[in-house]
């Protein structure tokens, strides 16, 4: 980052929904959206008399995750209360993890252009997501409360300030979502904040050994406003410190329309959260066994799928990220390799399609490999029309899309859309005589060498043929009979 | 031991009293002969002692399956509301 | 003997009722009908009852007397009129607390123990006074009125179940649920001459039970005999998948050994709680039973509980941290009073709770937030729960020379109206005797014993025992009992 004579340091809390069916202290649905307060009871709403009873999947998720990134596992971990009014909190306090969290330690590694690179784990603790503020809900300028989500369970995930750049911010989320992922206790979507990201950024001048004045940021929910926020605020701070300024500690919130962070006005009273142990939750007991059983459970992890892919496939260590990157598409990627064939040059054709076309449309559609119409086996049967020179690369593109949208089989589409390549030598041969025999004048300036008019010529022929000649046959022809002029 | 008037309002500030001047007063006056009686644990050395931070001992209770269950439907829900807009609990305007 | 006259009627133990229901000598309905005239006369002086669900009793009672007919009664307490504190929640029946701040609440579900008292069949006839949020020992902190000691209307009946109390003493119902988080039950059972029983902190649900100090507070009934205690509390015991804190320990049948006597038991009196301090008619009630117990064929043992004399120190800081905490709920926004919403947030906040909350409970949230406030944490909360190990360790020792430990609920006997409202702290340290058995999470309870020669009013005894012991405390609660007697219906004039 262009601050020149200064270091940015970047630790970041992750808060990840996790998967589960009903919230993390009682029955009701995490499902998103709903009729306002629709997912509710008397625990989420925090009702009188209401107690809380903790979520065996969280404990297990969170292991997962603990494990998965090299935690130590606490056998006895304890909940505690974080307490503050916001009517968003229906209890005034939020129930979390405080001086013993369930996960302690780990790492995640990640790559920053090509550069192996690790961020330290600070803690894991399992806690619960708070409802929503609406605005707008009455003519009176009110604000309605909406408890659908109070209760859905999170897990924070609290790196150490290891991280010195944007970039390395970006690629650290990027290799933990793909971690959460891969584990299935995540969907990983940002935009609608099932995983959020807030950064701790402070700046230091070069060589200094303590670091600056932290700043948090918030609401942050693509990788593009993480990259551009803490850029946006190192430049700040720096702006701040050269001017002989002190950096205030406070949490900023970033602002996407303007590109900026800006001090939230209604967190300015200090805050004194009067953390205890949660009377109502008992400690919570992962005993080794179960620990054990979860680590055995573990599933490959997007990294080491990375490694296989460039190790055994032979694939590009940006084409393996990408894949790695998101766990379904991974699977899909070995489904469609097993459906078309082995070997590397198989595998690099899979990944350039799944990369490249399969990728620009799931983009557009938004959907994630489960929705997608478009199977493995489809796309294999795509490529082998492909290698048997009965599709063109411009019609394999075109059937492709069509059955990403319909579900439809290839070989109909081929045929519906009478895309099948004339491969044949002989039909393809009796068009390019017909196309040289009538066009003398041109025969002739390219055998001279005045001109290289063989795109000239695959335009003819192409056009006899309607679209539908094997290219590779058509030049092949072509040049044989056009001899060297070219 | 003796509460300034000054914390008795920081206190009433962070838990969300409003205090009269006289209640201020005579909060300011009992908290601080109960602290003064609270200051009697001081005598004991607590160092090596684990704190008792939960009642039921030696259980290491079920947890529950992750089910889900109906629970309220969003008209009962804000049934009790002193103030609401469709099944939204109404509050004052919340600031960002 | 059938009981015929709405006074002998209401004269009945819990037990007796259901088994006169049980073998048709009286019905349900008549019960009920004999306790609603009660509470209808009788209570106007008192202030027990904070509501009277007259027709659902009535109707409940219907059916039991159906079921009666039927033969297929659902237990012993099937049709037997019982209240509740108003602290547990009734699914649309009113629900204060005691406070401003929930009155015209409708809860949406029961409390499990009121769940499981009906499903036991039991007639719930109304909710019953106590002091807001059950912070305080005279029931004169209750919102709504206070409630009067039917032995002298001129005094508490004790608190914070003090309505429970009362009315179970007064025969306005034939026994009741309480809670005690420092000795909510015990006090008012000995000030009102009833059997109180404090389980060990998990063996009651404490769902659906407005929380005052969650680590503390403990769900208990308060019956006119150690016999009718022991079948409540076999009533409402056991775990509950929706409160974590309850133990999942079989309940044992606390009726089975009842009548088993004192012979052989270790009595553990320590040497703190007879001490300076006790007024002396209940110092001299209280030796007197130790006496009985040695009649008895039990063994007196002298123990010490060193720590007891912190435990006021520790318990006021740990019950209103938590507290403080529990009440941050009540913010008008979901539920009960709102008031200064038309001046924004923070206004709403201060104003709701401003006008919702009395002075005790100010005092306690003010206490409690100051404890667990930045900087002050480790000197007050995190120590006081050091503290709470120690006491615990105490008894522990104690339990290992004897079976259970006996000593006197309160210092004194039940005192005037007014007498100690505006001095907090001589309120707290009158706890002193039973605040160990909640910081100890111990099960105890408060057993009649005799009576103050000055005035006459009654004394209760204390006995504290090992985790999950209830049934022992009730075996010996249960041979003083015989030896002693229990107290008749007091004149409430």
């Amino acid at each position: 980052m262009a601050l020149s004579g200064f270091q940015v340091v970047i630790g970041c809390e992750v808060h990840a929904q996790l998967l589960t069916r009903s919230k993390i202290f009682c029955g009701c649905s995490t499902a998103f959206g709903g009729e306002p307060n629709a997912h509710t009871c008397p625990v989420c709403l925090g009702l009188p008399g209401s107690l809380p009873v903790l979520n065996q999947r969280v404990v297990e998720m969170a292991v997962t995750v603990g494990l998965a990134l090299g935690c130590a596992v606490r056998e006895r971990s304890v909940f505690a209360r974080k307490n503050y009014f916001y009517p968003d909190l229906p209890k005034g306090y939020q129930i979390s993890q405080y001086e013993l969290p369930i996960c302690e330690g780990g790492s995640v590694p990640f790559a920053v252009d090509g550069q192996e690179r690790v961020a330290r784990l600070t803690r894991i603790h399992m806690e619960e997501d708070a409802g929503k503020n609406v605005h707008g809900v009455s003519a009176d300028g009110a604000s309605g409360v909406d408890l659908n989500r109070a209760g859905v369970p999170l897990l924070e995930i609290v790196s150490e300030p290891d991280l010195r750049s944007a970039d390395e911010a970006v690629e650290y989320v990027r290799a933990l979502r793909a971690v959460l992922m891969a584990l299935g206790v995540s969907d990983g979507n940002m935009q609608e904040g099932s995983l959020r990201c807030d950064a701790n950024v402070s700046v230091m001048r070069q060589g200094a050994e303590r670091y600056g004045t932290r700043c948090e940021i918030k609401n942050m929910n693509s990788f593009r406003f993480l990259k551009a926020a803490i850029e946006y605020e190192a430049r700040r701070q720096v702006e701040i410190v050269e001017g002989g300024g002190k950096v205030e500690q406070e949490t900023r919130l970033f602002d996407p329309d303007r590109g900026e962070t800006r001090s939230m006005r209604s967190k300015e009273e200090a805050h004194d959260y009067r953390y205890f142990p949660e009377p109502d939750l008992p400690p919570v007991v992962v005993p080794a066994a179960l620990r054990e059983r979860l680590r055995a459970a573990l599933p490959e992890l997007p990294r080491a799928r990375a490694r296989r892919y460039q190790d055994a496939l032979g694939l590009s260590a940006y084409d393996a990220g990408v894949l790695v990157a998101d766990p379904q598409v991974a699977a899909w990627f070995d489904r469609a390799l097993e459906a078309y064939g082995a070997g590397r040059e198989a595998a690099k054709k899979v990944a350039n399609w799944v990369n490249g076309e399969v990728a620009r449309l799931a983009h557009e559609a938004g959907a994630g490999p489960a929705a997608w119409k478009l199977t493995p086996e489809r796309l294999a049967a795509v490529l082998r029309m492909v290698d048997r020179g009965t599709l063109g690369g411009p019609g394999a593109k075109q059937v492709v899309e069509e059955v990403y949208r319909t579900g439809a089989e290839p070989a109909a589409v081929v045929e519906a859309r009478g895309l099948t390549q004339v491969s044949d030598e002989g039909a393809v041969e009796a068009v390019v005589d017909q196309v040289l025999l009538a066009s003398p004048v041109e025969v002739e300036r390219h055998r001279s060498g005045k001109k290289d008019l063989t795109g000239f010529f695959v335009g003819r022929v192409m056009r006899e043929l309607r679209g539908k000649g094997n290219p590779a046959v058509v030049n092949a022809l072509l040049k044989k009979k056009l001899g060297g002029g070219s | 031991m003796s509460l300034s008037l000054e914390e008795v309002r920081r206190i009433a500030a962070l838990a969300r009293l409003r205090l009269s001047p006289e209640e201020e007063e005579r909060f300011a006056g009992q908290l601080s002969a109960i602290l003064d009686h609270v200051r009697l644990l001081e005598e004991l050395d607590v160092a090596a002692v684990e704190p008792m931070t939960h009642a039921l001992a030696g259980e290491a209770p079920a947890l529950r399956a992750d089910l889900e269950r109906p629970g309220l439907s969003a008209e009962v829900a804000v049934a009790a509301a002193p103030e609401r807009a469709g099944t939204h609990f109404k509050v004052p305007r919340v600031l960002e | 003997m059938t009981a015929t006259s709405g006074s002998e009627l209401a004269a009945l133990s819990a037990r007796q009722a259901g088994a006169q229901i049980a073998a048709r000598e009286v019905s349900s309905r008549e019960l009920t009908e004999a306790a609603l005239g009660r509470i209808a006369r009788l209570d106007g002086r008192l202030g027990a009852f904070l509501a009277v669900t007259a027709d659902r009793a009535l109707a409940a009672a219907r059916e039991a007397d159906a079921r009666a007919a039927r033969g297929g009664r659902l237990s012993e307490l099937d049709g037997v009129p019982l209240a509740v504190k108003d602290l547990f929640l009734t699914r649309g029946v009113p629900t204060t607390a005691g406070s401003r701040i929930l009155e015209g609440w409708l809860p949406p579900c029961d409390a499990t123990a009121v769940e499981r008292l009906e499903a036991a069949g039991a007639v719930l006839l109304g909710k019953l006074n106590l002091d807001e949020f059950a912070m305080g020992s005279s029931t004169e902190n209750s919102a709504y009125k206070p409630c009067r000691n039917p032995w002298d209307l001129t005094r508490t009946p004790g608190g914070s179940s003090g309505g429970s109390a009362a009315a179970v003493a007064a025969r306005l119902a034939h026994g009741a649920l309480g809670t005690d988080t420092g000795g909510s039950i015990r006090e008012p059972a000995a000030f009102c001459g009833v059997v109180g029983v404090k389980p060990t902190y998990g063996r009651v649900s404490r769902f659906g039970v407005v929380a005052f100090a969650s680590s503390l507070d403990q769900v208990g009934p308060l019956a006119r005999t150690v016999e009718d205690a022991a079948l409540l509390l076999g009533a409402v015991a056991g775990h509950d998948p929706r409160d974590m804190t309850s133990s999942a320990r079989p309940v044992g049948d606390y009726l089975a050994g009842l009548e088993d006597g004192a012979r052989g038991l270790r009595i553990g009196v320590p040497r703190e709680w007879l001490g300076d301090g006790l007024e002396p008619g209940t110092l001299a009630a209280v030796r007197a039973a130790l006496e009985a117990y040695q009649r008895l064929g039990a063994t007196l043992v002298e123990v010490s509980l060193p720590h007891s004399r912190y435990g006021i120190a520790a318990y006021y800081i740990i019950a209103p941290a938590e507290a403080s905490s529990n009440l941050a709920r009540y913010d008008g926004v979901r539920f009960g009073l709102r008031a200064g919403a038309g001046g924004g947030l923070r206004e709403m906040y201060a104003e709701t709770r401003q006008e919702g909350f009395g002075p005790e409970v100010k005092r306690r949230i003010m206490l409690g937030t100051y404890a667990l406030s930045s900087g002050y944490y480790d000197a007050y909360y995190l120590r006081a729960q050091k503290v709470r190990t120690l006491v615990r360790r105490d008894l522990d020792q104690a339990f290992e020379r004897c079976d259970l430990v006996a000593g006197p609920v309160a210092p004194g006997v039940a005192f005037r109206l007014g007498e100690r409202v505006e001095d907090p702290l001589r309120m707290y340290l009158a706890d002193v005797f039973t605040i160990t058995a909640n910081l100890a999470a111990l099960p105890a309870l408060s057993v009649p014993c005799g009576r103050d020669a000055a005035t006459g009013l009654p004394v209760g005894l204390q006995l504290v025992g090992r985790p999950f012991d209830e049934a022992t405390l009730l075996r010996a609660a249960r041979a003083l009992e015989r030896e002693v007697g229990t107290f008749p219906a007091p004149e409430v004039a």
